[in-house]
């Protein structure tokens, strides 16, 4: 048989029906749904008298949506309270199960997916959110869709695609003391840019991700979306199976090893080829925060602000003009001399055990600057109750940090937790877009160890000299 | 879904890329549970300042832009967000066809479900269309099966998916089209469901 990508096999797994101009129905293992992007999908079954064809294939949690303090007194916002309260209904009615907000399992439906095994190597696996890709890291053929695409999958169980291509990210040497996962990625975006991967789906290969942790891995899946592509993916290894073995949701017993056995077969073959293939150093990746508007507006903190004249594309020239106008920078400056004034670590990039670990290593007897609000946001319920018996929480709030209950929160600023014009924010979440964490909110990507930095100096700086 | 043959317009251009869904309609907009009313939030930042005044000289703001049908922009528009709320609020606003450069995959298949029309066009075609726009008196014309955008001196003609040619055309709705295939589904559970996909959820 011709050698295939993991792509391949996964995408060749679930075709149900193929048609002449190259779209083919697939099948949709996993389907994770959240309050904002499903209600008008249900509004669309109900108003067709559909049903949904695999409840169970289905798990829902209020994310972005929620508050982060003050839980038991309710949702104050009344169009939040009104979305949350839909997504109730709509899952009793529709036999969906549910995470209420007061549940211990409640929390970012990415952070959720892996944590309750839910998330499995070889299955495809959508949510109408384009991080997605997360899930990637497992193995799993994980995609963001739009809300007609949540009822499609609600009421058929599949979607109509076309094959995307593969490319085959590698990474070669080791990384320096201090890189992390959250540096890789960033750095990579910064490569290919925001659009590099439109029309693909990222395998990433070499001894730094065999030597990630799963939790590493997740970080590096979900940013593809970041680089255009559709997925990322992971070949899932001993470490996966460790990870998933006795999950609430994973298989059991004679369906473990089923399935285990399934999920060796699923790593890329050796000849498989691949429509492009990029070779990344890791040795010579620093420290990475952005400067601009894009993601891809990526450079290492012991850099500068970028001149837009050095630009020799005109038009990238007026969008850095336009990003640093935003900003609020001039070009030349060092990426270490910008004061912040808001710290947040959480979101699906990094709001996991392992990132509040790293963030609280630098923070131990340590008190962050008096001009900076810092906030820890959990990615789920379980991640805090784990952070509370390892102590970090108590780490984070001696240092000055506020300790919050778990959601998407300032990633996306949809709850109460956003930036006021022209305020400065050291951000582990996913997107610096204008006005993304607040109108007129200006948001430098980076680490857990680095917003921990910057908490302590109140400026961007290399957590290496901390 | 409606139909979508021809449309006749003005032509709007924002001249950027990378136009992210969070620009094409922020967060506080996506609090809502339905699909309509969201062209009050189209660009609302760019549209409006912070005390919800319009922002004169933005051009969804001037006449006749504000009445466009279509809308013109560079490099990777729709990136970022698959909130589906972004074609919502352009069908809202009265847009039916973006032209760019490059779309980001997401936005590009929700446009489709929403009867909007997303072209690709190369950068001198793209340059063709930006600066017959800026003619408030230009219209330009997307004919859909002709695959052919005519003008003033213009006529380009675009690529487009076959299928997704053919479900616009005749405003297919896609669930309706699956469905017809439901024996297979069944027939694919049937076969290839594994055991151990199933969860066994505890509530």
């Amino acid at each position: 048989m011709k050698p295939q990508t993991i792509f391949d096999k996964i995408w060749s797994n679930h075709i149900v029906n193929e048609n002449s101009s190259g779209e083919s129905i697939i099948y949709i293992d996993r389907h994770l749904i959240h309050e904002v992007t499903s209600p008008q999908a249900f509004e669309g079954l109900r108003n067709n008298k559909r049903k949904v064809r695999q409840p169970e294939m289905t798990l829902a949690v209020p994310d972005h949506n929620v508050p982060t303090t003050q839980r038991n007194q309710g949702i104050k916002d009344s169009e939040s309270k009104i979305q949350v309260e839909t997504l109730i209904k709509n899952c009793k009615e529709f036999g969906i199960p549910y995470f209420p907000i007061d549940d211990l399992r409640q929390g970012i439906v990415h952070i959720i997916g892996p944590e309750q095994g839910f998330t499995l190597p070889g299955t495809t696996l959508v949510c109408g959110d384009s991080h997605t890709s997360t899930h990637g890291a497992f193995g799993s053929l994980a995609f963001g869709i739009g809300t007609s695409e949540v009822e499609h999958v609600l009421s058929t169980q599949t979607l109509i695609l076309k094959p995307a291509k593969n490319f085959l990210i590698k990474f070669v040497g080791r990384l320096q003391k201090g890189i992390t996962a959250k540096d890789v990625i960033l750095d990579l975006i910064g490569k290919i840019g925001t659009a590099g991967g439109t029309g693909y789906v990222f395998e990433y290969v070499g001894e730094l991700i065999d030597n990630f942790s799963i939790e590493e891995r997740m970080t590096i899946c979900n940013m593809s979306i970041e680089a255009g592509a559709r997925a990322g993916l992971i070949g899932p290894d001993q470490k996966t199976f460790d990870y998933l073995e006795n999950r609430p949701l994973s298989p059991k017993g004679k369906d473990w090893e089923d399935a285990v056995k399934y999920w060796t077969t699923l790593r890329s073959d050796k000849d498989a080829r691949y429509d492009k293939v990029l070779e990344v150093d890791a040795s010579k990746i620093e420290p990475q925060v952005t400067w601009g508007t894009s993601p891809e507006d990526v450079a290492s903190i012991n850099s500068k602000v970028p001149d837009p004249n050095l630009f020799k594309n005109a038009e990238k020239k007026k969008s850095v003009e336009r990003a640093l106008n935003y900003m609020g920078l001039t070009p030349g400056q060092n990426l270490n001399d910008i004061d912040i004034d808001t710290v947040f670590i959480g979101s699906c990039t990094n709001g996991r055990i392992e990132d509040l670990r790293k963030a609280a290593k630098i923070l131990i007897g340590k008190k962050i600057n008096p001009a900076v609000r810092a906030f820890v946001v959990p990615g789920s319920g379980l991640v805090k109750k784990q952070a509370e018996e390892e102590g970090l929480d108590k780490i984070f709030l001696a240092s000055g940090f506020e300790w919050r209950d778990p959601g998407c929160s300032m990633c996306l600023a949809m709850n109460s937790d956003k930036l006021e014009p022209n305020e400065r924010c050291a951000s582990t979440s996913n997107r610096n877009f204008e006005g993304r964490q607040g109108r007129g909110g200006r948001t430098h990507l980076l680490s857990p160890e680095m917003a921990a930095a910057a908490a302590i100096k109140g400026k961007l700086f290399d957590v290496r000299k901390i | 879904m409606e139909k979508f043959t021809k449309v006749s317009g003005i032509v709007a251009s924002i001249e950027l890329s990378n136009v992210d869904t969070d620009m094409i309609i922020p967060k506080q907009f996506l609090k809502t549970i339905k699909r309509s009313g969201l062209g009050k939030g189209l660009f609302y930042e760019m549209r409006f300042d912070e005390k919800g005044s319009e922002i004169k000289d933005f051009i969804l703001n001037k006449e006749p832009y504000n009445r466009s049908k279509i809308l013109v922009s560079l490099e990777n528009f729709g990136c970022g967000s698959s909130r589906e709320h972004a074609p919502w609020a352009l069908v809202d606003f009265g847009i039916k066809v973006v032209l760019a450069k490059s779309f980001a995959d997401i936005f590009y298949n929700n446009c489709f479900k929403n009867g909007i029309l997303p072209i690709k066009l190369s950068e001198n075609n793209l340059l063709t269309v930006i600066n017959h726009s800026k003619n408030p008196k230009n219209n330009l014309n997307v004919d859909l099966q002709s695959q052919i955008i005519s003008g003033e001196n213009i006529h380009i003609n675009f690529e487009i998916d076959s299928y997704k040619k053919l479900c616009l055309l005749n405003g297919w709705d896609d669930i309706d089209l699956t469905l017809k295939n439901e024996k297979s589904i069944l027939d694919f559970e049937n076969t290839n469901l594994k055991k151990w996909l199933k969860p066994q959820h505890q509530l």
